[in-house]
């Protein structure tokens, strides 16, 4: 299972990314898209919404199953991959590489405060046993 | 038994050379997917695919009573098959007319029949046909063959695969009807499956079940999954028994009206409270108008009244989600009805199912 070093994370199964332009990207790890299987849908939020850290925002279907989307960090979405709406396989192909949605962060700070990925592999492990 | 508590079949360990992600099926330890269980379901709909479903019991019942025995057992008449090798359908109920499990029976000649049942009612079934055979047919023997492994190769390609890699069967089973089984030696060899395509259901000793695996993946059929197996019988408006029905329904409100053969006198068990109780809905079936996916326990609201959702999912031949649910009587096909999905009300449609045959949609429009 892949954990990038350079990523932040949820212990609900998200990653975030800090662009250069300030913005932050948000998919689901690829831990989470393996226990899914099958993706058919993601419902990301809407451009220009407003999430907060936490809370739902979203909800991702597979085959098998129906998991909510948490926000890991607050701000307005000003960016949507639409290209997942009609090839969710996206996110099984490489879970790091489809990003979600684009947070501009209301509170920088919030991304400190997530998991790094040697934390983020405990929470696997701990759920895995 | 390992110590994961679980059941294995005697692919076991090939299943986990091709990189199975496993799941407890009925207490079995069982293949979900090897990947993507879409792939695999494409791969059956366009090319072929071997499914392990040895976790099945094959049931040999014989004697000269067996015949007249499965006349009281089944709700589809064995005097169905006219032929040697012919392949029945049948609900198996108790006396209150719920379904204890749906199965196929063979015949195999004079007075040898063979039942496939359903992994996760196994020691109920057993259990329960023993009681009958005691009360009913004390001379018919019952032999639960263990000894077997059963795979499933499926899909327009199938046939042509397994005559690939054992060329042995061509001249047996070239000519077999579909619903037909003719026995080559160890192997048994039926034109049977659970997808809706064609294609051959094997059964062999177990000895030589990997041989035969590992074979039909060099010639190119991908392993299949149960995640696939899901999607495929539902496309195909096949029932999951303890999903679709179980003993708390009757045939007639799963959708398995035509396989309860009332036609003449035969005192079937169950036959008498059939007759009285009235169906309290019909199994219908349902395409999702809107973004989603439909799921099992569903609840669903309509003009005519409330129902539920026994099997739903993602149909990858159709795109669109898919699901058998329990109607008011009056429901037909064509009206819309509503489906909550989590918490919004969707709409989605009443249809006629099957929803694929033979990798075709048969939707209407």
């Amino acid at each position: 299972m892949s954990v990038p070093a350079d990523l932040k994370y949820a212990d609900s199964h998200e990653w975030a990314r800090l662009e250069a332009d300030g913005t932050v990207s948000v998919g689901i790890t690829d831990h989470a898209q393996d226990r899914l299987g099958d993706l058919v849908f993601v419902e990301a939020p809407k451009l220009g919404q407003t999430v907060a850290k936490g809370k739902e925002c979203g909800v991702v279907e597979s085959v098998k199953a129906a998991a909510d989307l948490y926000a890991p960090i607050s701000g307005e979405v000003v960016a949507v991959n639409e290209a997942l709406s009609g090839s969710p396989e996206k996110v099984n192909q490489d879970a790091y590489a489809a990003w979600m949605f684009r947070v501009r962060p209301s509170d920088p700070a919030e991304l400190n405060a997530l998991l790094d990925a040697a934390a983020y592999e405990k929470v696997v492990a701990s759920e895995e046993h | 038994m390992h110590p994961t508590g679980l059941k294995r079949t005697p692919l076991f360990d090939a299943h986990r050379r091709a990189n199975a992600r496993l799941t407890d099926f009925g207490g079995w330890e069982m293949p979900l997917h090897y990947g993507s269980q879409i792939e695999e379901h494409h791969r059956v709909r366009r090319d072929a695919g071997v499914f392990d479903v040895s976790h099945m019991l094959a049931i040999d019942v014989s004697g000269g009573e067996a015949r007249a025995f499965l006349g009281r057992l089944l709700a589809n008449d064995v005097a169905r098959l006219g032929l040697p090798g012919k392949a029945l359908y049948s609900c198996m109920l108790n006396e209150d007319g719920g379904v204890l499990d749906d199965l196929i029976v063979y015949w195999r000649g004079q007075d040898r029949f063979r039942m496939v049942v359903n992994a996760g009612t196994v020691d109920k079934d057993l259990a329960w046909i023993e009681r009958q055979r005691d009360r009913f047919a004390p001379g018919v023997v019952l032999e639960p063959r263990r000894d077997l492994a059963v795979l499933a190769v499926q899909g327009p390609q199938a046939r042509e695969r397994v005559w690939q890699v054992r060329p042995a069967l061509r001249a047996g089973s070239e000519t077999l009807a579909a619903f037909q089984a003719r026995e080559e030696g160890e192997v048994f060899v039926a034109r049977t499956g659970y997808t809706g395509e064609d294609g051959f259901e094997l059964m062999v000793p177990a000895g030589g079940a990997e041989a035969l695996w590992s074979d039909l993946l060099d010639a190119g059929v991908a392993p299949c999954g149960l995640g696939a197996r899901d999607t495929l019988r539902l496309e195909a408006g096949m029932n999951l028994y303890g999903q679709d029905m179980d003993e708390s329904t009757t045939p007639l409100e799963a959708g398995l009206g035509w396989t309860v053969a009332m036609a003449g006198a035969r005192d079937f068990i169950g036959r008498a409270a059939l007759a009285q109780r009235a169906p309290r809905w019909n199994l219908q079936g349902l395409v999702l108008r809107e973004r989603g996916v439909l799921r099992s326990h569903q609840p669903v609201r309509s003009a005519r009244g409330p129902g539920e959702i026994t099997s739903g999912t993602f149909s990858p031949t159709l795109g669109q989600s898919i699901a058998l649910a329990r109607l008011p009587l009056a429901a037909t096909a064509g009206e819309m009805v509503e489906v909550q999905v989590r918490d919004r009300w969707l709409p989605a449609q009443v249809v006629n199912y099957p929803f694929v045959r033979r990798g075709k949609s048969l939707l209407p429009g």
